[in-house]
């Protein structure tokens, strides 16, 4: 028996199962996979392109990592690749904060916003409350080709002659307004700034969509309150973007007039190179509240679909029902609605009125309770569970593990007694890498490792799938974890070099460590993104509608549903979505009426 | 030639992985899928309480071999940052213990309840009780958190006390300048389009100001005294600077056109910090904490705490700026040389 026979024995006789729709019309390559109205598709499209930023931001940050932990080391193949960037094997400075301004654009609103939220709101959003598709299917089309317009614009401005932004993702003026302060606040700049803005429209385009049809298009029976958790995450996370990102758009187009139109809303009194600038009267603070009005709510936007995604996986694959559900929605709503009141804890040390800054202390530590909640509710949902160990679950406690660890160092830096001390140094990337960037990742994998069966009709292979979490998890402690102790002994961030520092040079050892595990880690997502492709075509096929036993409404789709979803009717939903191992009963799906004895919870 | 042996290495690396994976899943298939589908969540479950202990090991470890180069060891060297160093003790207590609670149950019941066939999952949907709890006992560790940060903050963000030693900090792409106020403890007056470095006014001084006449500038280096308090009034002249003082405990950012400030009391002198740290070659160093261009990384000052008499010492022997300007109305024209063309020379020769 050849290998493929053996993988697809077990398919024969469940054939019509995923043909059973109907073909209502006819649809063209560029109808069907490029210009696609059909949500699945739009949610595939995120992800891919997703999966693309995540390659090129993850690559950047290897380069980097090699100045960082081999900073007398010379790599001839980098100016093969890079030219005048890496003259004789080394990174140019100016290129090294070009890399850095990069991968944290890249990864942040790219990756962690747009192939995070992008995929999983487009994909579950209509499966899960029970809809034909997204309330607007064109606005959702045109959703993703603005974000598609967005990653040109930026992938253009990589290869400028000035090259690429490089006055950090967070582009703080002077810096970034002044051509005479930076080569890359010159063409670069401008291409993020009109970069950002179209990323913006695609996000306030996604985000109506989501809102409504979460309101408007849930099928018969689906209640607000029996709604799986994803579902309020994508809602909350919508609602964030709608409400902030408009704000960041404001921001970016006051910068674009500064830099061009001769305005002074951020420049105020100052000679660069001896030149001695007009501009008076203007407010480079003035950006930082624009930017962290939406940069702060930014980063649930990144966590709050992976809590979301991480608390279905988890249920799931504990057998048990995800424990104080209405306190999880309650949780989100609390960390959703403080997180508009506490964005000037990063600016504790601009200069801000001390008294003022004391209410943002107190804001910001108070997510902690909401943040306490969540994971306690999951801990309690482990608890006398029966886990299956699938990827999706591994990643979902690994992110709850993630989640722990960088949100107790947030209680540091958000009291701003410490973080007087520790901010802009190593402590701070521990901090945000672990709790939003790796937590962010570790939710992502969960869903993608949990939902690709309903995408692509298709396995992942496990094995692939289990080195990757091990690899990943193991190393991102690895790397992030000993960065809090650079953190503490002051080491600044965005350093190309430390070896002139008194200091800060007795870290040269760890770095260079951090960096070869980075490397590792890097080659290990690769493998991912190996499985990912392979198995779309390759995969094991999926034989039954519901391979993990779960309780909600996608699972009663065919197993290649087409474009409405469902080939008839739109089932009734009788019950919440969280019945497993209720009454002896391994689940029962949402679509069971509920029995005349069965017990009330 | 040695980078194409290293790629073909990975590619053959990747390939094995994947040869491997691909024939785990005939296996598994063989085997029966269920049965290896458990086998499978024993191991995991094995993994996840060995990543815990080895995981706690590891904490340990890594706080063994850099506990030392963090700066707790030789201690704040300002006295304001003492309660830093007590806040960052309080907290680190606090979340230290949540940490290993909640990461040991989280490992420890993945572990016991994995998969069994003798367990039915308990049905447990909610239980107000527990849930106050959790909500109520971090509300008041977390309020003790804010009333003793704030406690903290507002004793070292409040005034500067009357006696304070007036520094100007001065940052610009990449360097930063110092001005004391001279005798007259009274800065002259700058205005920044005054700013002509090649006439020496680097700073936009307004030299019709009098109390500009005895103000002293340096470049690079920065003297004060050990126990008396220092308040720097920080300016940037181009893009936001910060400047960081990691051994203070202390940090400001440098806004143009928005000075801000900041105080506190140095402990112990350079000297006494060579002998405290054992490292000969100790200096203050203030970095920029805030991306400012390509030179950010190499963007230093260095601060030379001393005492009174070594500072007054110093003083008497700087020119005022004035004067540096204006050579030829200078009433004592010393034969001295420009200090702040030897203030620039690298710090070893400076701090002997």
């Amino acid at each position: 028996m050849s290998n493929e026979a053996i993988l697809h024995q077990h398919e024969t006789g469940t054939h019509d199962v995923g043909h059973a729709h109907e073909h209502h019309h006819h649809e063209t390559f560029i109808t069907k996979y490029v210009f696609s109205q059909d949500h699945k598709m739009i949610a595939k499209q995120f992800l891919i392109t997703g999966i693309v930023w995540a390659i090129i931001g993850g690559l950047f940050s290897v380069l980097f990592r090699l100045q960082l932990g081999y900073p007398e080391s010379t790599f001839p193949w980098l100016e093969d690749f890079l030219g005048h960037w890496a003259k004789g094997g080394k990174l140019d400075p100016q290129f090294y904060y070009a890399l850095v301004t990069m991968h944290g654009t890249v990864l942040v609103f790219f990756v962690l916003t747009a192939g995070l939220s992008g995929t999983f709101s487009n994909f579950l959003i209509p499966l899960q409350v029970g809809a034909r598709d997204m309330a607007s299917p064109f606005l959702n089309m045109l959703s993703y080709w603005f974000f598609f317009a967005a990653s040109v614009v930026m992938f253009a401005s990589l290869f400028v002659q000035t090259g690429p932004a490089s006055g950090g993702w967070t582009i703080y003026p002077p810096l970034s307004a002044l051509g005479e302060a930076s080569e890359g606040s010159k063409i670069g700049m401008d291409l993020w700034l009109i970069s950002m803005s179209l990323f913006i429209i695609n996000a306030l385009l996604g985000g109506l969509n989501y809102i409504t049809t979460i309101l408007n298009l849930r099928t018969k029976g689906m209640s607000m309150t029996r709604m799986p958790l994803t579902m309020w995450a994508f809602f909350f996370t919508a609602v964030l973007g709608v409400l902030s990102f408009p704000v960041l758009l404001s921001g970016c187009i006051l910068l674009l007039f500064d830099r061009n139109l001769g305005t002074s809303f951020y420049l105020s009194d100052i000679v660069i190179n001896g030149k001695i600038l007009p501009n008076e009267g203007g407010s480079p603070i003035l950006f930082q509240h624009l930017f962290w009005f939406l940069g702060h709510p930014e980063v649930y936007i990144i966590v709050l679909p992976a809590m979301g995604i991480t608390s279905e996986v988890m249920s799931i694959n504990s057998r048990k029902p995800i424990f104080g559900y209405m306190a999880m929605v309650g949780s989100l709503f609390a960390i959703a609605s403080l997180s508009f009141m506490v964005w000037a804890h990063h600016m504790f040390v601009t200069g801000l009125n001390p008294f003022l800054g004391s209410f943002f202390v107190l804001l910001t530590l108070l997510i902690a309770v909401p943040s306490a909640i969540k994971v306690f509710n999951w801990l309690t949902t482990l608890w006398r569970g029966n886990i299956r160990f699938t990827p999706g679950m591994l990643f979902a406690i690994g992110f709850v593990s993630m989640f722990i660890s960088g949100g107790l160092t947030g209680i540091f830096i958000g009291n701003s007694a410490l973080d007087i001390h520790l901010h802009d140094t190593y402590f701070i990337i521990a901090h945000f890498h672990i709790v939003m960037g790796v937590a962010g990742f570790f939710g992502m994998f969960a869903g993608l490792y949990h939902w690709f069966p309903k995408m692509y009709g298709r396995y992942m292979n496990n094995t692939l799938a289990y080195i990757h979490f091990w690899v990943t998890m193991i190393g991102a402690y690895l790397i992030f974890w000993p960065m809090h102790y650079e953190g503490l002994a002051g080491m600044p961030r965005r350093y190309y070099d430390f070896s002139n520092w008194e200091s800060f040079k007795m870290f040269a050892g760890l770095n260079q460590f951090i960096s070869f595990v980075s490397i590792i880690v890097f080659a290990a997502q690769l493998l991912f993104v190996f499985n990912f492709f392979y198995s779309i075509f390759k995969g094991r096929k999926v034989t039954t509608l519901n391979p993990w036993g779960a309780c909600s409404l996608e699972w009663s789709t065919p197993i290649r549903p087409g474009h409405g979803n469902w080939p008839g009717e739109i089932p009734e939903v009788h019950r919440w979505a969280y019945d497993y191992g209720k009454d002896g009963r391994d689940f029962i799906p949402q679509t069971e009426p509920v029995g005349e004895h069965e017990s009330k919870h | 030639m040695n980078n194409y042996f290293l790629i073909a290495i990975g590619v053959m690396i990747f390939l094995l992985i994947f040869q491997i994976a691909k024939a785990s899943e005939y296996v598994s298939i063989l085997k029966g899928e269920e049965k290896s589908r458990k086998q499978t969540n024993r191991i995991n479950g094995f993994f996840l309480v060995a990543f815990l202990i080895l995981g706690l090991i590891g904490v340990w470890w890594c706080n063994h071999l850099y506990y030392g180069k963090t700066l707790f060891p030789q201690g704040s060297a300002s006295l304001e940052g003492e309660s830093i160093d007590t806040m960052m003790w309080i907290t680190i207590a606090v979340c230290g213990v949540v940490f290993l609670i909640t990461q040991i149950l989280l490992f420890w019941f993945s572990f016991k309840y994995q998969e069994s066939d003798k367990r039915k999952a308990y049905y447990f949907t909610h239980n107000d009780k527990l849930e106050l709890l959790w909500t109520g006992v971090p509300a008041i560790v977390l309020t003790v958190l804010v009333v003793f940060g704030l406690k903290y903050w507002f004793k070292f963000t409040g005034d500067a006390p009357k006696d304070s030693q007036l520094i100007e900090v001065t940052g610009h792409q990449f360097d930063w300048e110092f001005r004391y106020p001279g005798k007259d403890g009274v800065f002259g007056r700058k205005n920044y389009k005054l700013t002509d470095a090649a006439n020496r006014n680097p700073l936009g001084v307004d030299w019709n100001d009098e109390a500009s006449h005895d103000d002293i500038h340096v470049t690079h280096i920065m003297h004060a005294v050990v126990g008396k308090p220092i308040k720097l009034i920080i300016n940037s002249q181009d893009v936001i600077h910060d400047v960081g003082l990691p051994h203070f405990r202390m940090k400001m950012d440098a806004v143009p056109g928005i000075p801000t400030t900041l105080w506190f009391t140095p402990k112990w002198t350079t000297e006494e910090m060579k002998v405290r740290t054992g490292n000969p070659n100790f200096v203050y160093e203030i970095s920029c904490d805030q991306i400012c261009g390509k030179g950010h990384f190499g963007m230093k000052g260095i601060i030379i705490i001393e005492t009174q008499q070594e500072f007054d010492k110093w003083i008497a022997g700087e020119k005022s700026e004035y004067y540096k300007a204006f050579l030829d109305i200078d009433p004592n024209p010393a034969p001295k040389t420009d200090s702040t063309v030897t203030d620039a020379k690298p710090v070893a020769q400076v701090t002997h």
